[in-house]
């Protein structure tokens, strides 16, 4: 039975999800089996995130056909860690969801699709076929739109319509990269692709086959052009729902960007050059454009494209410290942003708004909150020891060794951007005198509200916030996590061999 | 929506004709064209066929129950399907089991089939569930 | 026919992405759908057009002795149509949600996220 232990997440959560759907209209049922299962997801993330750190990678070959002929599904270092962590903010958003979503979106079946978005995620992260990756976005995309729209009102439908015509477009890039890859090589199995690719004469056209895998996935990643169906998008719908997908949508698009060139189209100096520049302008654009926003939402959004920049730069540097620099990034990225869309749900929820100008007094009113949301905001700065601070190290020194002093310089200045954002939004939200606001009516203020109820909100920021704590003063763990993925990206010829050769 | 007598009249004759008819599609689908996903389509086509004639309410009360529930019934078959090999066996999800002896008119079942009946339920039920909701906001 | 199916996609794509640019809501669905098409049939160009029959070994042999044609790309092919029914029935809604809600057909006209709040 062990040896098929990596496709447990997948089972679980389409069981969780069918199970959901059984009870579509009880939603107190929904609510506590919702959390119940994603408690359970992170243990079964855990004893697999165990079992490959001792056992290295492990494939399973759907329906018993040999690789590269059936459907391998591959768990390396790499996608156990994010399985990992995609349980753990599904757990937290879970929790959040239960307490922030409204009755009347739970109602049109909000937590079957949430699961069946974290089956998609968990699918994207555990395939090693590239037909299969594109079917587990096309999971990922229709559960996100489904919860992007919930509720239908007007900013919403139409923050969907850009997310969703964006997003559309960019499968149809991804289908058509499938297409000619397949043209010019015959197979879908990533493993079996990279030898394959690497003997291809015609060098022009694997470069454009591989520009439109950059631009398909780009554009889900939100990368310097492509990003301007997210910030117009993000922070409209619910908290949770933007929580999660800030954590984990775009960070799927950054995964499979890792993943196809690390493996497929490797070692192109033309390709990285590109790259490079896109993490650039990616850097600095994002940065520049959270300066001017005013909602939290959208200044989160903006700081999602900045950071993306990071491990696009990781991944463009191409070596083995600065791989380990953009994982370690992506790691400490998926728990902080999570964290801190939620943490703009609760101060929705105290003050009834999300614009900075009308904010205030948070710090004087509620201390304890304040405190633990200064450890996600800081986190994400980067301020020593927490989390943020850790991958840039690798970044900085990569850039160095590399001499790509033009991508230092873009590092450091989204991290000095980055620092005067978070100290405005601190002083603007938290230290600034308390304005008084018109009282909404019909308006479920954190005031009024009971025990329990806040601790639906505040259980999942602290829960993310400790995890990040972790990140932070327990990197050298990370740090040595992070090195191991690197080089067995970098050295992909385990990978291949795990696929190819397999006892089973 | 004003219809025809003979639209009417017809509909009610084709509904279980469609409907066997989906079925003979379903049944065959593994060796020769055909299978869950178009017999689902047709199965559905052929209530949509009877709601257009009769009116939606005439429809939703020949299937007794909400389209949508066929989702997760349609859902765990497949799902168990692809499962039992793994459970029963140990061998990889969605490996094809099938009966030794070829049962009469069925021919040998396999877990295929079974992945086929969920993907017919399922492919009925989003359906159904579309275009319902696209007529009565109508 | 190589040349005619190479035609046929290049205007699919290029009507595809023509009625994507433009400012009405129902030609942008129109575009998504001819842009999946083109793909498809991309799909279907680039697996090699080969007449034969299905890949379906005779019960009293071992192995193929006519030419068969590929069913990789078929699979495909079948699995995009499938995925891109259930996106265009979604975006079907959506469309028709956001005009009874917005009350416009013009993309142009659908500003209410960027404003600052």
């Amino acid at each position: 039975m062990t040896q098929q232990l990596i496709l447990y997440p997948l089972f679980l959560q389409m069981a969780i999800s069918i199970i959901l759907m059984f009870g579509w209209s009880r939603i107190r049922f929904q609510k506590v089996f919702s959390v119940f299962g994603s408690i359970l997801s992170v243990a079964l993330a855990i004893v697999v995130f165990m079992y490959i750190w001792n056992n290295g990678t492990q494939t399973v070959q759907a329906g018993n056909w040999k690789a590269p002929f059936g459907i391998t599904f591959v768990a390396d270092m790499l996608s156990a860690t994010l399985v990992l962590l995609t349980a753990i903010s599904g757990l937290a958003v879970s929790i959040f969801s239960a307490g922030s979503v409204l009755r009347d979106r739970l109602r049109f079946g909000y937590f079957p699709i949430f699961h069946f978005l974290l089956l998609g995620l968990n699918g994207a992260f555990l395939t090693g076929d590239i037909f299969n990756l594109y079917v587990w976005f096309e999971i990922i995309i229709i559960s996100s739109f489904v919860l992007i729209t919930i509720g239908g009102e007007k900013a919403q439908l139409e923050g969907a319509v850009k997310y969703f015509t964006l997003n559309i477009l960019a499968s149809m890039i991804f289908l058509t990269a499938i297409a000619v890859l397949y043209g010019i090589t015959g197979s879908l199995n990533m493993a079996d692709l990279a030898g394959q690719i690497a003997m291809v004469e015609n060098r022009g056209l694997v470069q454009i086959t591989a520009l439109l895998f950059l631009i398909g996935f780009g554009i889900k990643a939100g990368v310097f052009p492509l990003y301007f169906w997210l910030p117009a998008s993000y922070h409209t719908p619910p908290f949770a729902v933007s929580a999660i997908f800030g954590g984990l949508l775009t960070k799927v698009g950054v995964y499979a960007l890792i993943r196809v060139f690390t493996l497929i189209f490797v070692n192109d100096a033309f390709l990285n050059n590109i790259i490079m520049i896109i993490a650039i302008l990616t850097l600095v654009s994002g940065g520049v454009g959270a300066l001017v926003q005013n909602n939290l939402r959208k200044v989160f959004s903006y700081l999602i494209i900045c950071h993306i920049g990071y491990m696009i730069a990781g991944i463009g540097m191409f070596t083995e410290i600065a791989i380990a620099g953009a994982v370690f990034y992506l790691i400490h990225d998926i728990i902080v942003k999570t964290n801190l869309f939620m943490v703009s749900g609760v101060v929705y929820r105290i003050k009834g708004t999300n614009s900075m100008r009308d904010l205030g007094g948070i710090y004087a009113n509620w201390p304890k909150i304040s405190l633990l949301i200064f450890i996600p905001l800081f986190s994400l700065v980067g301020i020593p020891p927490l989390s943020g601070f850790w991958p840039k190290i690798n970044l900085i020194k990569a850039g160095f060794a590399g001499e790509n002093y033009i991508t230092v310089g873009a590092i450091i200045f989204a991290s000095f951007i980055t620092l005067v954002i978070i100290a405005k939004l601190w002083a603007e939200v938290f230290w600034k005198a308390d304005k008084e606001l018109p009282l909404r009516s019909n308006f479920g203020y954190f005031t009024n509200m009971t025990i329990a109820k806040k601790l639906q909100f505040v259980v999942p920021v602290a829960l993310l916030s400790i995890v990040s704590l972790y990140i932070g003063f327990g990197a050298e763990h990370i740090q040595e996590l992070s090195a191991r993925i690197a080089d067995e990206l970098v050295n992909n010829q385990g990978y291949i061999d795990a696929v190819l050769n397999t006892k089973n | 929506m004003r219809t025809t007598i003979i639209l009417k009249t017809a509909s009610n004759y084709l509904l279980p004709v469609l409907l066997v008819f989906s079925i003979f599609i379903l049944l065959r689908g593994h060796y020769l064209p055909g299978g869950g996903f178009v017999g689902g389509l047709i199965a559905s086509i052929a209530f949509i066929l009877h709601s257009f004639a009769n009116g939606l309410n005439k429809t939703k009360e020949l299937l007794i129950m909400h389209p949508g529930f066929l989702l997760p019934l349609g859902l765990a078959i497949s799902f168990l399907s692809g499962l039992a090999p793994v459970a029963l066996f140990d061998l990889p999800f969605m490996t094809g089991l099938w009966s030794h002896d070829p049962i009469a008119i069925l021919g040998s079942v396999g877990s295929a089939l079974f992945f086929d009946i969920g993907v017919y339920l399922v492919v009925n039920g989003v359906t159904l569930t579309i275009i319902f909701t696209i007529s009565e906001s109508a | 026919m190589e040349i005619l199916l190479a035609l046929m996609v290049g205007i699919l794509y290029g009507t595809g992405i023509y009625m994507m640019l433009r400012r009405s809501m129902v030609k942008l669905i129109l575009g998504i759908i001819l842009l999946g098409n083109g793909a498809n049939l991309l799909i279907f160009l680039l697996g090699r057009i080969t007449k034969g029959a299905p890949p379906i070994i005779p019960g009293d042999s071992k192995v193929f002795t006519e030419a068969f044609a590929d069913p990789v790309p078929q699979a495909l092919i079948l699995t995009a149509i499938v995925i891109s029914f259930g996106l265009q029935s979604f975006a079907i809604v959506l469309v028709k949600r956001a005009h009874t809600v917005v009350r416009t057909d013009d993309l142009d006209e659908m500003n209410a996220t960027d404003e600052d709040s």
